[in-house]
């Protein structure tokens, strides 16, 4: 039963160790493989054929002209979300306050950008810094909550995106807040002013493909959160508190300091994400919308959940659910509707909760038969 | 302004169209409130009672369209909530995976799916029709507002003392009160504390649904997307804000149903006030009894821990 504890030679235990792999893989890509087949069947069933909403969403994500630069485009704040969840994650904490964290995010930063009376690149830095302290404070205040008043930030982060919802939507309606004040526009559209060209963040065009800079940014963000997480005492630290609150608690590791620091980092990233998506010009075309954070937080969160917590893979899933998103643009001409993606996405990550559960609960049946034998 | 704001409250308050709709309102998130209370009890944040919500409003639309009954369009909309709730169910407590995680992630699924199929099934639905209960309707008012409403509303009546007595009175309350508290101890009792937080969600699921179908058949009278928009959520904060008590949760779903039938009548009366406010004080509110009742409120010992034998 348990061949690897009883295992006399290295070659056997390499054969064990090889076994096991191939068991988790082939767990996880029956899993995947079940979520797509019930996409499939949904689709079968409404009367779409899976192979043209396949090709249709290859073309809407990459294929066609100038789409896999959308698709970096809507990556970017996708993986910066994701970033910031991994380090709560890490720490034992679950955000799931990320769209609100976001909108508050690119609302201090419109607010910034409006109120400051210049521009130029250099502002640019203070947008981005705006973003971040906005994000931050609204993780900060699920963070007090949390060690202070031990109130659970699952709850305050999810009650906490609506109450920004709202405290952004207020902004859109006063000019003196973040509506636009022109004459001609007032009281008519409920957005912000158009952020000036010269405060706009560059574009690259590689092959026909236009992206923003911030690309790069976010790539580098991911390897350093990865490096930040696994190879200093910071990271360290807060991978105890994640595994064994008690152990870091007697390591002298402070709940309040790391915890509260991971929720607030966490905020940040999505205030990042916000701010990037503002002056990126691939969302709300330089202005802040009542709708701007267009479920880029939730799905940010899916996409953490996807990648299981780690940073580097997180840029893939971040691609890939980018693709979901900018592919479900070229449905409309097979006559699918686009929430189809929203149902894969969602399938994906069940289908990804399955297998380590499945594993889990597996190795804790050997071990217990392995405890009855020695007794 | 305050003067402003007090003709406004004024005007409200003395009219009958106030209650009824706030009542509508309340009930709607009674339903859900409900079954969160009881899968709260036995030590589950059930967050997916946002989607069995919505999945319970759509298949009420599609057993509506289906066979033109009311009654049949409440009982699909309950069964596509338990449908959820058994997912969330055994995702969170028979495989152990996070239950806020699983109860997200089911919250977009379903809505994905329900706006996915009603963008290519079009369910056509029509509003219940209201019965008023003769005598009681003549209550200057109150009497619309609690006997002159929806028929299906009337579901919720019951209801409220049912799982009262079901979770006080019963062995199986009993056992459920046990496992949110102490499940260590519960288990070594031979209970089976995963079966009995699966079976509170199961419930949760069943009203759940029940209320989606009725904001459906009894409120709204059509399917959109944005049916639900976070009323399961708004249960949730009511179960909260109540202190994990029948009572208490009920009192926060009247408070919040008024809150917003309120939001949705100032226009009306021309009074113009903060209607982002209103909208957020459900929430606001919540935080806000957490923050300075937390040591007063007795939640459940052991909310939103997983229980696995031998692991603490």
């Amino acid at each position: 039963m348990t061949t690897a504890a009883v295992a006399p030679g290295a070659a056997s235990a390499r054969f064990s160790r090889t076994r096991e792999g191939a068991t988790v893989l082939a767990v996880y890509l029956v899993s995947i493989a079940v979520a797509l087949l019930v996409a499939a069947l949904a689709l079968w069933a409404t009367g779409g054929s899976p192979t043209t909403v396949l090709s249709a969403m290859l073309d809407g994500s990459v294929r066609a002209d100038a789409r896999w630069g959308r698709t970096i485009g809507e990556a970017i704040p996708l993986l910066l979300v994701a970033l910031g969840t991994t380090v709560n994650a890490k720490a034992g904490l679950v955000n799931i306050g990320q769209e609100g964290q976001l909108f508050v995010g690119a609302a201090l930063a419109t607010y910034t950008f409006t109120h400051i009376g210049v521009s130029g690149p250099y502002v640019l830095i203070l947008i981005m810094l705006a973003g971040v302290a906005g994000g931050a404070l609204w993780a900060g205040i699920a963070s007090v909550l949390r060690y202070r008043r031990r109130m659970p930030e699952v709850l305050t982060t999810l009650l906490l995106v609506f109450v920004a919802a709202q405290l952004v939507g207020y902004g859109l309606k006063n000019s003196n807040l973040l509506l636009d004040p022109t004459p001609d526009q007032a009281n008519r559209l409920l957005v912000s002013e158009r952020l000036d060209p010269s405060t706009r963040l560059p574009r690259l065009r590689w092959f026909g493909n236009e992206f923003p800079v911030s690309a790069f940014v976010a790539l580098a963000l991911a390897v350093v959160v990865a490096l930040v997480l696994s190879r200093t005492i910071v990271g360290f630290r807060l991978q105890m508190l994640g595994r064994g609150p008690r152990t870091a608690h007697r390591a002298g590791v402070s709940e309040s300091r790391y915890g509260g620091m991971a929720l607030v980092v966490s905020g940040a990233f999505c205030g990042l994400a916000g701010a990037f998506m503002l002056v990126g010009g691939d969302f709300g075309n330089y202005r802040l919308t009542p709708g701007f954070a267009v479920n880029i937080g939730w799905e940010g969160l899916l996409v953490a959940l996807v990648a299981r917590s780690h940073p580097i893979v997180a840029i893939p899933a971040a691609f890939v659910f980018a693709a979901l998103r900018t592919g479900s643009g070229f449905l409309a001409a097979t006559g699918v509707d686009r929430d189809i993606t929203k149902v894969v996405q969602a399938l994906l990550v069940l289908a990804l909760l399955v297998p380590p559960a499945i594993l889990f609960v597996r190795d804790r049946r050997r071990a217990l038969a392995a405890a009855r034998d020695r007794v | 302004m305050f003067v402003d704001f007090f003709s406004a409250v004024g005007d409200v308050l003395s009219s009958e169209s106030t209650y009824s709709s706030g009542w509508r309102l309340a009930t709607a998130l009674g339903f859900v409130a409900v079954g969160e209370w009881i899968a709260e009890r036995a030590g589950t944040i059930n967050i997916s009672v946002e989607g069995a919500m919505l999945g319970g409003a759509f298949a009420a639309a599609m057993g509506y369209d289906a066979t033109g009954s009311i009654a049949v369009g409440l009982v699909v909309g309950a069964g596509a909530g338990l449908v959820v709730g058994a997912v969330q169910a055994h995702f969170s407590h028979n495989l152990t995976a996070n239950q806020f995680v699983v109860g997200l992630t089911l919250n977009i699924l379903v809505l994905g799916l329900a706006s996915f199929l009603n963008s290519t099934l079009k369910p056509e639905t029509a509003a219940a029709h209201v019965f008023e209960v003769p005598g009681l309707v003549e209550i200057p008012l109150l009497g619309p507002a609690l006997f002159g409403q929806p028929w299906p509303l009337y579901l919720l009546y019951p209801l409220v003392p049912l799982a009262w007595w079901l979770v006080h009175r019963t062995r199986w309350g009993l056992e459920v009160r046990a496992v949110g508290e102490n499940p260590q101890a519960a288990d070594v009792s031979s209970i089976n504390v995963n079966a009995r937080r699966r079976q509170a969600i199961y419930i949760a699921g069943i009203t759940s649904g029940l209320g989606g179908g009725y904001l459906l058949l009894g409120q709204v009278g059509w399917y959109e997307d944005s049916i639900v928009g976070g009323q399961g959520f708004i249960a949730i904060a009511a179960v909260i804000f109540g202190g994990w008590t029948l009572r208490g949760a009920m009192l926060g779903c009247l408070l919040f149903g008024s809150a917003n039938s309120f939001r949705l009548s100032l226009p009306g009366v021309g009074h113009p006030l903060n209607s982002e406010l209103l909208s957020s004080l459900p929430f606001v509110l919540t935080i806000c009894v957490m923050a300075l009742f937390a040591h007063r409120t007795r939640e459940p010992q052991s909310l939103a821990r997983p229980f696995i034998r031998g692991l603490r």
